[in-house]
């Protein structure tokens, strides 16, 4: 086993204290991040507020660390949704009939057409923006990218022999599916809803930037953006600091979801 | 991807070929592009009776939208929604073949002409970015070609940047940056070239990194490879050798992610117009869903996906003109 790189620790500490502040936000941060103080409106960092506080008084700090869970908790539900969406998908593709591959490959090229955030405001402009919108439109937009690569690898393990070896004892293709088949993707798609989260994170803290997801006052990192665009020129720490957090949660995910894939790769 | 070449069984070259060759290509690709226009142009047509609600009323901004009564009237006579379903189908797809994408509600206009007025803004900032990101990428490419020591590592945090950075975090900081702290240039996208330095920036260092990562591994590839030191051993120099040879073997997998940086492309015009108040489709696409004005989304999402089909395909044809393996494959 390779001795984890000085890079790789850093983005374990980053990842500890973030999910340490979803689950207890109050340790790190007692104070309350909706209560207004309007005469400390607009302070610039110190000690008292590390990084700032809002046009309302309220520190930054405390709100980026009450944020965390919420933030997390859409990155990691977008990314279910989209593995989800893509593990069906892909299964359909990698097992099923050949018409089924066909029809399934086809699908998931037409949604390939849709680039980008592209499927996800097609989504919005249906159903209407807000939090849990948005989480399912960047979860809806994400799975085409999870199919194709989770039916490639269906088609790897499919010829392997220990599946030949499952059918030949007389188990059932649900048995197969879920005893055999899944377990021994497990590793890769674990890395894939590592490396996935960082792009979650990203995409659903845009479209709350943009005022389609997640609305202030919320303690949302992307929503705590938006709430400071007004201000960008003036009191650069509302927006800096909630930014700082998404790059971080983002790169330290890629990190350690990349650090893991290279491990998968050479066990 | 040595392997795979080594594989492939030995071909007969014939002489006069080339229409068979080309032919059952051009007709796959053309069947494939029309399809998944129809598929897509489909799946909007259905996207609209999703909307819970008075599908006029839905067209027209949702029931918030408190739409006339002669507006409605409008909306079901354009979209035919007394008809059977299959005729309202039939007749979006019929006005489609002729361009006509319907009227935006919002800004009162045919949808064809509010995407024309916008195309070329966004169109021009897509070209720069992807040539700045092309520059970035090959000269770092070429940095690391010749055992620069810093190469690798500015080459990692780009790739960092490219994936773990949101255009828009990355515009403030460079507006932060540039403008209010060193006020060299403007922070909203003005008229003229200094207007566009900064959302090209946003757009391109990430689109950089990507790039970077992929040209990286295959010139230093080809640099280990032996018909480079064939032309070393011919005297080629080492500019010659990098670009004559290397450059244009790494050519092939950077044009290969040419569909991937269409979409990064559009997806960051959306937040890079909107940050930096320039108008664009991204912007109008912005503003269109805010407002839940249906029929410029959908125009705007359909014409998205024709440019998509676009690229991938010239890319194939890129593809199959550069590397003659493909041709002769019969692929």
């Amino acid at each position: 086993m390779r001795r984890p790189r000085p890079l790789e620790l850093i983005a374990a500490a980053v990842l500890l204290f973030l999910v340490l502040a979803a689950l207890f936000p109050s340790l790190l941060a007692p104070g309350d991040p909706l209560a207004i103080h309007p005469a400390e409106s607009f302070l610039a960092p110190s000690w008292a507020h590390p990084f700032g506080t809002d046009e309302s008084g309220r520190g930054i700090y405390t709100r980026i660390v009450h944020g965390a869970g919420p933030s997390l908790v859409i990155g990691l539900s977008a990314t279910a949704i989209g593995i989800g969406l893509a593990l069906v998908l892909g299964l359909a593709a990698g097992l099923g009939p050949r018409w089924l591959d066909f029809g399934t490959t086809r699908f998931v090229e037409v949604l390939f057409a849709f680039p980008g955030l592209l499927l996800a405001l097609l989504f919005i402009v249906i159903y209407g923006p807000g939090v849990v919108t948005s989480t399912i439109a960047v979860g809806l937009s994400t799975a085409p990218g999870y199919a194709r690569i989770i039916r490639s690898q269906v088609l790897l393990v499919r010829r392997a022999p220990y599946l030949e070896a499952a059918r030949v004892l007389g188990r059932g293709p649900a048995v197969r599916v879920f005893r055999t088949l899944l377990p021994n993707l497990a590793g890769s798609l674990f890395v894939l809803v590592t490396l996935g989260i960082g792009q979650s994170i990203v995409w659903a803290s845009s479209l709350s930037y943009l005022g389609l997801g997640a609305v202030p006052p919320a303690a949302e990192w992307g929503a705590m953006l938006s709430a400071g665009r007004t201000y960008v020129a003036s009191f650069w720490w509302m927006s800096f600091f909630p930014g700082l957090f998404i790059v971080l949660s983002a790169v330290s995910t890629t990190l350690i979801g990349r650090s893991l894939q290279n491990r998968v790769r050479s066990a | 991807m040595a392997g795979s070449i080594a594989a492939q069984p030995p071909v007969t070259t014939r002489t006069g070929g080339r229409a068979r060759r080309w032919l059952p290509w051009l007709l796959l690709r053309t069947g494939g592009v029309l399809f998944v226009l129809w598929a897509v142009a489909t799946i909007t047509f259905f996207a609209i009776r999703l909307i819970p609600g008075d599908p006029a009323e839905a067209v027209l901004g949702g029931p918030g939208s408190q739409a006339s009564e002669e507006a409605l009237a409008q909306a079901r006579r354009e979209y035919g929604l007394d008809r059977p379903l299959i005729l309202q189908y039939l007749g979006y797809l019929g006005r489609l073949l002729t361009g006509d994408l319907g009227r935006s509600y919002s800004l009162r206009a045919p949808v064809a002409e509010v995407i024309g007025e916008n195309l070329g803004g966004t169109l021009l900032l897509a070209l720069l970015s992807l040539a700045a990101a092309a520059v970035i990428a090959l000269g770092l490419a070429a940095w690391s070609a010749r055992g620069g020591k810093g190469a690798s590592g500015v080459s990692s945090v780009l790739e960092i940047v490219g994936a773990a950075v949101p255009h828009f975090w990355l515009a403030i900081s460079l507006i932060l940056l540039f403008s209010t702290w060193l006020g060299w240039l403007p922070p909203v996208s003005v008229p003229g070239p200094a207007g566009l330095v900064l959302p090209v920036l946003t757009l391109a260092i990430p689109l950089a990194g990507f790039l970077g990562q992929v040209m990286r591994e295959s010139i230093l590839d080809a640099m280990a490879s032996p018909f480079v030191l064939a032309a070393r051993a011919r005297g080629e120099g080492e500019g010659g050798v990098f670009w004559r040879h290397a450059a244009r073997h790494a050519a092939l997998p950077a044009i290969g992610l040419a569909g991937w940086a269409f979409g990064a492309l559009i997806s960051g015009a959306v937040v890079v117009e909107s940050i930096f108040a320039r108008p664009g489709l991204g912007r109008s696409l912005l503003a269109a869903v805010q407002l839940r004005d249906v029929p410029l989304v959908i125009g705007i999402v359909l014409v998205v996906a024709l440019g998509y089909m676009l690229v991938t395909t010239l890319t194939d044809l890129a593809d199959r003109l550069a590397d003659p393996r493909l041709r002769r494959a019969g692929r």
